[in-house]
């Protein structure tokens, strides 16, 4: 066989790199065109604000599930929050480099990869069985948690690294305890990097299913309390495919999620860029 | 003692306390799914429960429950393997080419669409799979539902994972080493193929077990595409049913030994997670010495 030359080589792989790129390219096209094109027309204003009543053509909208998804949403992040932007601070600020340390970052790395059904597992038995929380918001709240945790703890401890030594020195010079430089410089400084890891995490939590399925019930009565069970928008999605044919109504359920997650996304870069600008001393 | 100072010593504890609830989750989850599946390991049998090809928990007339979970091992095996020969070679040409061939504009443009993507929920992917390949396979045959429908979802949905950090860490490889191959005469794709690529290799080699995570873990997307079947599957047109879609699909209605039988399977998926993990870190690090 003739040996060929290195710019027929070259030449080669640019265009099977192009081939890569044009192919997902239209993959991408596909998935996202096809959702927003088909799925746009069932989208109305009766759509958003009527309660599903169920039927095999799946009639009504999905005003019960929004108000739902938003609750869980909101009650995931009072739990979630606090915990991951404390163990965030304790891990960039005051840990120091010793086997428990390295216990923790270990876990964390762990738990990151553990598999939504897992967690879904444990919660049903935990939250649901054991604590009595029956398929409710609350304990899809607690799952969804312990879900993101290590998510928000990356994310966040990333931003508090980002703050310049110069901020901690000043304030510690200054005579500030450790608290008072961590709550009244580097908080404030890392907020927009922190906020930017909250939002990825409410985006996650749109998309999560398989922890909710087998915590929260499913059904779509509007939640009165945080016992009482219901579902997010992806999961009246799933519902919709497995339970009635109205294909109709779960793109269009697909194509609010999908804006939701466009909406985010443009968020989080906002922040992120603002973020970047801020610390490296841009703006 | 000053308020202040108070205060100081207080927050550090309480931060520790939030930083230990991580581990406290991980250790929670093992004793609770390692306590649950107890019952159906020694009902079942290990070996029994690994080996066995029936799975009919709730079985009809006189017959007694089969709890045989290798059609579900097996299932998770291919659809995951199936998924990664599409995503790899796809997500690794697709990130050279924006991190290193493609003009900048072209990039400010796929960049975010692939970020766009990771973040889509996986039902989503599901729908599309349903309406759009789910009818393609049916016209070449079976029922559509099938483990090829599974591999095609699978591999979209971990595509941009693995391009997006694949991408990065291309981007992360020194100038300096590209500069210094390039000086040396190499041609532009001689400095991607033997410089850069190697450079990035464990942050290739982490998006492609970050991928394979996603794949294996997949539970819904899944009970929507790829039809649920019990039995082995013989070909990639027959339906399959992978480990996390079978523990979703029947978790809320089962009970007794059934559902210690599902946490069992549960067990089966994080260790069949860690083994794989530890594979693929080993693969590269040998490759690393190569």
């Amino acid at each position: 066989m003739p040996r060929i030359s290195a710019k027929h080589t070259q030449r080669l792989a640019l265009a099977g790199i192009w081939g890569t790129g044009i192919v997902t390219v239209i993959i991408l096209l596909v998935i996202i065109g096809y959702v927003l094109v088909k799925g746009v027309s069932d989208v109305s204003w009766s759509f958003l604000s009527t309660a599903p009543r169920g039927g095999l053509s799946g009639l009504g909208g999905i005003s019960t599930v929004m108000v739902c998804t938003v609750y869980l949403i909101g009650l995931t992040m009072a739990i979630l929050v606090p915990l991951g932007v404390g163990a965030a601070i304790y891990l960039s600020e005051y840990a120091p480099d010793n086997r428990m340390t390295r216990f923790i970052r270990y876990g964390t790395e762990v738990l990151a990869g553990v598999p939504s059904i897992v967690f879904g597992l444990f919660g049903f038995a935990l939250f649901v069985t054991a604590l009595h929380f029956r398929f409710s918001i609350l304990s899809g709240a607690l799952t969804l948690a312990c879900l993101l945790l290590p998510t928000l703890i990356r994310t966040s401890e990333e931003a508090l690294r980002a703050v310049p030594r110069s901020h901690r020195e000043a304030a510690l010079a200054l005579g500030a305890t450790r608290w008072q430089t961590v709550w009244r410089v580097l908080l404030p400084a890392a907020l927009p990097g922190i906020v930017t890891g909250i939002i990825l995490c409410i985006g996650r939590a749109m998309g999560e299913t398989a922890c909710l399925f087998v915590t929260m019930g499913g059904t779509t009565a509007l939640p009165t309390s945080l016992f009482s069970g219901g579902r997010t928008l992806s999961m009246h999605l799933l519902a919709l495919v497995m339970d009635t044919n109205a294909f109709g109504k779960a793109l269009a359920t697909g194509v609010v999620l999908v804006v939701a997650i466009i909406v985010i996304n443009a968020m989080t870069n906002w922040l992120s860029q603002r973020f970047r600008a801020r610390m490296t001393g841009g703006a | 003692m000053k308020r202040r100072y108070l205060i100081d010593r207080s927050s550090r504890g309480v931060l520790l306390i939030c930083a230990t609830v991580s581990v406290a989750v991980l250790l929670a989850i093992a004793v609770f799914i390692l306590k649950e599946s107890w019952p159906a390991f020694r009902q079942i049998g290990l070996l029994d429960f690994l080996l066995g090809t029936e799975w009919k928990p709730v079985p009809v007339g006189e017959e007694s429950p089969e709890y045989g979970i290798l059609a579900m091992i097996v299932g998770t095996v291919l659809v995951t393997a199936g998924a990664l020969i599409f995503a790899i070679p796809l997500g690794i040409g697709c990130a050279i080419l924006l991190a290193d061939a493609a003009p900048q504009r072209i990039r400010q443009i796929l960049r975010p669409a692939v970020e766009l993507l990771v973040g889509i929920p996986s039902v989503v992917y599901g729908l599309v799979g349903l309406v759009l390949i789910v009818p393609v396979i049916r016209q070449i045959g079976g029922p559509g539902l099938s483990l090829a429908a599974g591999v095609i979802v699978l591999a979209a949905m971990i595509l941009p994972t693995i391009i997006s950090i694949s991408e990065d860490s291309i981007r992360a490889v020194p100038k300096a080493y590209r500069e210094g191959a390039l000086a040396l005469g190499a041609t532009n794709w001689q400095t991607t193929w033997r410089v850069v690529l190697p450079a990035a290799r464990s942050g290739i080699a982490a998006s492609i077990v970050l991928g394979m995570g996603r794949a294996v873990g997949e539970a819904m997307a899944m009970v929507m595409v790829i039809g649920m079947a019990t039995a082995m599957p013989n070909s990639p047109l027959d339906p399959a049913r992978p480990m996390a879609p079978g523990i979703a699909l029947e978790t809320n209605y089962a009970s007794g030994v059934h559902l210690s039988a599902l946490f069992a399977i549960g067990v089966v998926l994080f260790l069949f997670i860690v083994i794989l993990n530890s594979i693929a870190i080993l693969v590269f690090k040998r490759g690393a010495r190569a």
